[in-house]
């Protein structure tokens, strides 16, 4: 079975837009290394968006290729959950983020590597082996910063506290989906509510949370994301760079 | 055929790579380096690479070589170490980081080094402002890997630095303090995307035309970390010629932009040689201690000749109308840049330097909770480990 | 606030299977586990390892240059101990 054009475009914003936020801390890391660990993790993200868009172009058949996909769609042409397009914040937010978004790619990517769709399943099948890592890297963080100091607990615990509700999307029933999104929230809990306790941070309880991102209704933050991200191509129409 | 080619096909693209990677292997061999710098000789496969593989071999071949005699034995006194010392610059081997040197030898070093560290971090602000911009993903993609290679590139020399009895914290404090420099070049604003290729071509050409005799620089952990730094940069020039390349052959309006950036980014590249050598303080004594192995004015004069042909190729001009072959010095006759202006950007008055400064004092003051989170995390983790124990 | 700085740590490499760690440069982390992340992203982003090593500097003892002599020198008559001390009669091969 052939995944959908609208379900392959979430799963490649979720990556493009998470991309652009962590592209957003070059030279400004706490210390060098991390500005070439951020860097590493964006450049993966970024790798998954391309081969993902250029595949959603292929299955829209409309000759989109993944330049146009990304550079000319408006913020509600957008299908990527709330949660990446959220500002940086501190570091904090920033490791939480990649915490709650990672944790979910791992077993989404895990289970797309089998699914019936051969292109979707090579593609999520390079990108798990990407997301494992930047769990690792996310959870040894986020274990840092919650059992660091005083002052690095409190910002970790209100990052979680202040994100999770944006992880509800994530898990939101999705009929185009070869996977079922509700499936996944096990795994994701686990390792979240696994890393959460060695850090000494408190897991929120579970209550509203936002939704709209994957038909397209955003926070106010995703226009300003891409009237950055699109200002020169769209300055240039039909160039080529 | 350069001008000729289109973009738009696959093979198009082909045969644009090949004639840039033939263009910039020709900015390197075809002046006859190995003629006019007699100890400098092009590799087996000729061009940049060849030149730090050769440095690499020369390395490996003095390593070989040994040296008679003993490093000093317990008690030497000074006048034996420094024969030694300077029996071993001699016989173009290494000093390694245990070595006695003269303390003026190790100052110079960590002065070059840092500020070379310095230079790459700060580097990565005026390209890094484009990442969110970038035209194409693959332009956004080759452009983060850049960047990233330059803040390696910082970590590989402050580690060299730390060699020489210097801590990193120490360097980063001197760097925010302003009292350490980096490379005049990076206070001048990128204010457009084809500032993103200029850079890339000429800042970085520059930067190898500088680094690469320094694969053979007499200290070994730097000579072995330019080595490693110029293998990893061969594609950074490369991306800016293509990202000119293209504009240069694109819209009307593309091509101005390329035009205008080489317009400002020419002589100050030219700057980044440093003053003239009858102005340069420093070289006389490095030169002697093979830290530095050609002079300023011989290296500006290598590059000049160098990036005439490319210029050609790309179709843009050079902003100097008395740049002239002359045929009785077998080199370019070009006009030099403005020193005064370069001594004012060094001092602090270039249109970037606070700017450039302050986002470092930012990230560092900004991290410095995540710094010290860190720490207490690993001193509360080795208490529990020792009690597990 | 004081500024805390985190230990530096020597990174060895192994390039490839068969050959043995290199050492191939230091680093600053927190700790161990972080040391081998950052190992990772600053000395393998172009595939040059297959297993890397972080050493805290501070536990690495080094032979004094001064001791050169004394260390070093008793085995360079000792040249029996390199294949090329023996000679091999023409036409033996495999050895």
């Amino acid at each position: 079975m052939t995944a959908t054009f609208e379900y392959v475009l979430g799963l490649a914003d979720d990556a493009l837009i998470s991309s652009q936020r962590l592209a957003e801390w070059y030279a400004a890391a706490p210390e060098m290394e991390e500005d070439v660990a951020l860097a590493n993790i964006a450049l993966d993200q970024l790798g998954a968006a391309r081969l993902l868009l250029s595949y959603a172009g292929e299955l829209e058949g409309a000759g989109r290729d993944e330049d146009a996909l990304a550079y000319l769609r408006g913020d509600r042409e957008f299908r990527n959950a709330l949660l990446v397009e959220l500002p940086n914040g501190d570091f904090a937010v920033t490791i939480a983020k990649l915490l709650f978004l990672s944790a979910y790619q791992l077993p989404l990517y895990a289970a797309l590597s089998e699914c019936g769709d051969e292109r979707l399943a090579a593609i999520a099948g390079k990108a798990r082996n990407e997301t494992a890592y930047h769990v690792d890297h996310s959870s040894l963080w986020t274990i840092r910063l919650g059992d660091g100091t005083a002052e690095s607990h409190r910002r970790m615990q209100a990052a979680v506290d202040e994100l999770w509700p944006y992880t509800d999307e994530l898990f939101a029933a999705d009929e185009r989906a070869p996977v079922d999104p509700a499936t996944l929230r096990g795994p994701w809990l686990a390792t979240v509510e696994r890393v959460l306790a060695e850090a000494t941070l408190t897991r929120p309880a579970d209550a509203w949370g936002p939704t709209g991102g994957r038909d397209g209704v955003h926070t106010e933050h995703l226009s300003y994301l891409l009237a950055e991200m699109q200002v020169l191509h769209r300055a240039h129409p039909g160039a080529t760079w | 055929m350069g001008h000729n080619c289109k973009i738009d096909g696959v093979e198009g693209v082909q045969v644009f790579r090949g004639v840039v990677l033939q263009v910039l292997a020709w900015g390197w061999c075809g002046c006859n380096t190995y003629l006019v710098y007699g100890n400098d000789f092009p590799g087996p496969d000729g061009g940049l690479l060849g030149e730090v593989e050769a440095a690499e071999a020369a390395l490996r071949d003095a390593a070989e070589r040994g040296l008679a005699g003993a490093a000093g034995r317990q008690g030497a006194d000074e006048a034996t170490l420094r024969d030694y010392f300077t029996a071993v610059i001699e016989a173009d081997q290494k000093i390694e980081p245990r070595d006695w040197m003269p303390e003026a030898y190790r100052k110079t070093l960590i002065r070059q080094i840092a500020q070379h560290a310095h230079s790459e971090i700060i580097g990565m602000q005026p390209e890094g402002n484009w990442i969110t911009r970038a035209p194409s993903l693959k332009r956004k993609a080759i452009l983060l890997a850049k960047v990233q290679d330059e803040a390696g590139h910082g970590l590989y020399l402050y580690a060299a630095a730390e060699t020489l009895g210097v801590s990193r914290d120490e360097l980063v404090q001197m760097l925010l303090e302003g009292r350490q420099k980096y490379s005049s070049i990076f206070n001048y604003p990128t204010l457009t995307w084809a500032d993103v290729g200029a850079i890339g071509w000429l800042v970085d050409g520059a930067a190898i035309v500088n680094q690469v005799p320094l694969c053979r620089c007499s200290y070994g952990p730097y000579a072995r970390a330019m080595i490693r730094i110029c293998k990893e940069e061969s594609f950074h020039q490369r991306q800016g010629y293509e990202i000119l390349h293209t504009l240069s052959h694109g819209t009307p309006a593309q091509k101005a932009m390329a035009q205008d950036a080489i317009d400002r980014w020419w002589y100050p590249s030219l700057a980044m040689f440093g003053p003239p050598d009858t102005a340069s303080t420093h070289s006389e004594q490095s030169m002697a201690w093979k830290i530095k192995r050609f002079s300023n004015d011989e290296l500006r004069q290598r590059f000049v000749d160098m990036c005439v042909q490319q210029a050609e190729i790309l179709g843009l001009t050079l902003p100097d109308p008395d740049l002239r072959w002359n045929e009785q010095r077998q080199a370019y006759d070009y006009t030099q840049p403005d020193y005064d202006e370069l001594m004012r950007v060094i001092k602090g008055d270039g249109p970037c330097n606070r700017q450039r400064i302050e986002h470092r004092r930012r990230a560092h003051r900004e991290g410095a909770w995540v710094r010290e989170a860190a720490a207490a995390y690993a001193a509360k983790d080795r208490v529990r480990q020792e009690a597990a124990a | 606030m004081s500024d805390v700085s985190w230990p530096l740590w020597e990174v060895f490499v192994r390039a490839r299977r068969g050959l043995s760690h290199t050492h191939v440069g230091s680093l600053r982390a927190p700790d161990a586990a972080m040391a081998l992340r950052n190992a990772r992203d600053l000395y393998t982003r172009r595939q040059e390892g297959v297993s890397i090593w972080v050493v805290p500097a501070a536990g690495i003892t080094a032979s004094s240059p001064d001791e050169k002599d004394a260390f070093f020198e008793p085995a360079a008559d000792k040249v029996y101990r390199h294949p090329t001390f023996y000679q091999v009669p023409d036409g033996v091969a495999h050895l």
